[in-house]
């Protein structure tokens, strides 16, 4: 660990794969730029690689002041042991207060390990950060301005604010669409400092022998409607009321953790905390109960219209309309007044 | 070219029944008070080293660290095919993070000197995924992440089919190392001959309670002496399991429980759902007209 450092600055770790930045640091850096205006202190990219150094000009425009650009072809491919080293020795130097990291599956691989190296605090899964003040109890000590990092837990039923005073750096990983993707400013520039790579010929223990990466086959945080299904849907043949749906209101289709669960539909539409978070126009939830780690990803929608024949589902206490009723039966009627209804232009297909 | 695994496992509270008994007022988990389950992907862990096993021969332990209660799950494992199990257990190993808790797990470890050691990718009360991580650099291993697939295990090698979140690899790892294992295999279930026997497994914990329950009016030193005979008897039998406390790893008390720890917790706080605007529509022809309609007056559609 490092001693606690008021000057320290906020990071961002950059993930990246093969020359292409990752959406979710440059939400955190949205982030890292208020929390290091509350703490007055600058904040940082952190870049490694091996031929990348032209991707700190987005992290600029998206909010860094600075980038630690750390460059060898030992680190051409994520591998923790590399990362790790080299991230734990920019820490040992630089002396940050905060480290960020998205909870990527790379994040999740990464994070921990510095963490463990460091010797420091680390919370996964963050659904907000905040800066305040802590009191010990028994102590009554005070410590001022540290990091609140907030993230449901137990299931849901709670939501638990953290905070690390003494093993610094603070550091937490955040899922992607959580914090808001700032608006970049391509106009801004900043401090680019390049570091060795101090590997001392580090052997990598892991060889990739085969890699394949398969694009996801929906877009849900571009989507302006969503039409979610949940286990309330029955079965994967009946999700087909939730395609047809969607298919009317041209919009994209999600599900929720319980239906990929349960095979109704694929991974890549789940919403949710362990999912994607949304912020569409319009979510239609079907057949959604509304666990906390669902609303989480999907909460900040602008309308919530709920389909559910349980009246005491927490989704509508978050909802703006609902429907209590059948899924059956509402959805078919739903499709049947848009097909049949005037103003809904284009979207029927 | 025998393999030893080393299966870390948590029990956990179903974290889908509970109750309000779950918290205490320092906002760390009440686990006396919930029923507990074998975490699910630490059942595909254990599934994993079963594979080894039958490929390369060895010995599978199963570990944990928990309240004596947690010895449960042991038995669970021992029914399931571990060879042996061991309970790491100790008053001052609790309020632990996930960092205290892998450095007291690697003090345990590091005494079964394991070719591999599994964990499940995330425990559900938690679920952070950060222990089997930290245990690896810990134990200075290399680190395998989000294993989907064993496809081969050799002298000094693994390898694996792994889940890279937009799509997978087939990596090679030398060995020792540390995996962490999804859920997707398929756990067997355990032989009923094995459930048999090994549903009498206890540990000295279990036993020192039954003794002291069947021979209240007897000494101390009578009660020791029947617990020892029947501890070496399960012994004999494989149906001992361990029980080591925080002196018998080697820890570290500074490293170890609320001091070990430094991620603490600030506030807990129920959750509140937020009211705000609400309008309910019949499930009728005219009751989904106007929602409509609604909704193409406000812009949503249309």
């Amino acid at each position: 660990m490092i001693e606690v450092n008021r000057q320290g600055e906020v990071w961002v770790f950059a993930e990246q794969e093969d020359g292409k930045l990752s959406d979710v640091p440059l939400e955190l850096l949205g982030k890292a730029r208020e929390l290091a205006g509350k703490l007055s202190v600058g904040v940082a990219g952190v870049l490694l690689g091996d031929g990348v150094a032209a991707l700190a000009a987005e992290l600029f425009a998206h909010g860094a002041d600075k980038v630690y650009l750390v460059q060898d072809p030992v680190l051409a491919h994520y591998q923790a042991a590399g990362y790790s080293r080299v991230i734990c020795g920019l820490i040992e130097q630089h002396k940050p207060q905060i480290c960020l990291y998205g909870a990527t599956p790379l994040g999740r691989d990464l994070a921990p390990t510095v963490a463990s190296k460091m010797r420091c605090g680390l919370t996964a899964d963050c659904t907000d950060l905040q800066i305040g003040d802590h009191k010990t109890p028994g102590t009554g000590e005070v410590h001022e301005k540290l990091m609140f990092q907030i993230r449901p837990a137990f299931g849901g039923n709670i939501i638990a604010t953290i905070v690390n005073y003494d093993r610094w750096p603070q550091m937490a990983t955040v899922r992607e669409g959580v914090m808001p993707m700032p608006q970049p400013d391509r106009s801004r520039r900043g401090d680019l400092v390049e570091c060795p790579a101090e590997l001392d010929g580090l052997t990598l223990p892991l060889k990739i022998i085969e890699a394949h990466r398969r694009p996801k086959a929906v877009n849900l945080k571009a989507a302006r409607i969503i039409v979610a299904g949940g286990a309330g849907v029955g079965s994967r043949e009946n999700f087909r009321l939730v395609w047809d749906l969607a298919n009317c209101l041209g919009a994209a289709v999600g599900g929720s953790r319980a239906a990929v669960d349960l095979g109704y539909v694929d991974h890549d539409h789940q919403v949710g905390q362990t999912g994607t978070t949304v912020r569409p126009a319009l979510y239609v939830a079907c057949g959604i109960s509304g666990a906390v780690q669902h609303r989480a990803g999907m909460q900040e929608s602008a309308k919530i219209l709920a389909i559910n024949s349980d009246p005491d589902a927490p989704i509508f206490s978050i909802a703006h309309y609902g429907v209590i009723g059948d899924l059956n039966d509402v959805i078919p009627r739903l499709i049947k007044t848009l097909r049949r209804g005037a103003g809904v232009a284009g979207a029927a297909s | 070219m025998a393999i030893n695994c080393v299966v870390c496992v948590k029990q956990v509270p179903d974290t889908k029944r509970i109750t309000g008994e779950a918290m205490k007022e320092d906002g760390t988990v009440n686990r006396g008070a919930l029923p507990a389950v074998f975490n699910p992907e630490d059942l595909n862990a254990l599934e994993a080293a079963l594979e080894i096993r039958d490929r390369c021969g060895g010995a599978v332990s199963v570990v944990t660290m928990g309240p004596p209660a947690a010895c449960e799950v042991l038995r669970e494992a021992l029914c399931r095919g571990a060879d042996r199990a061991v309970l790491v257990t100790d008053r001052r190993a609790a309020a632990s993070d996930t960092l205290a808790t892998s450095y007291i797990l690697a003090c345990a470890v590091r005494k079964l000197s394991p070719d591999v050691v599994l964990c499940g990718r995330q425990a559900i009360d938690g679920d952070t995924a950060q222990v089997g991580p930290q245990l690896a650099e810990k134990l200075s291993m290399p680190l395998v992440t989000y294993v989907e697939e064993l496809l081969d295990v050799r002298e000094g090698l693994v390898l694996v089919k792994r889940n890279v979140g937009n799509g997978w690899e087939v990596a090679e790892c030398t060995l020792p190392a540390l995996l962490t294992v999804m859920d997707a295999n398929m756990p067997r279930p355990p032989a009923a001959r094995r459930i048999m026997k090994h549903k009498k497994a206890r540990s000295p914990a279990e036993v020192a309670k039954a003794v002291s329950d069947a021979m209240a009016d007897a000494s101390r030193d009578e009660q020791a002496a029947e617990a020892q005979d029947r501890l070496a008897a399960l012994a004999e039998r494989g149906l001992l399991i361990e029980q080591w406390d925080l002196d018998d790893v080697e820890a570290d008390l500074g490293w170890c429980g609320r001091d070990g720890s430094p991620t603490k917790v600030h506030r807990i706080q129920s959750v509140v759902l937020a009211g705000g605007e609400y309008r309910e529509f019949p499930p009728t022809d005219t009751g989904i007209a106007e929602l409509i309609g609604e909704l193409i007056e406000d812009h949503t559609i249309g």
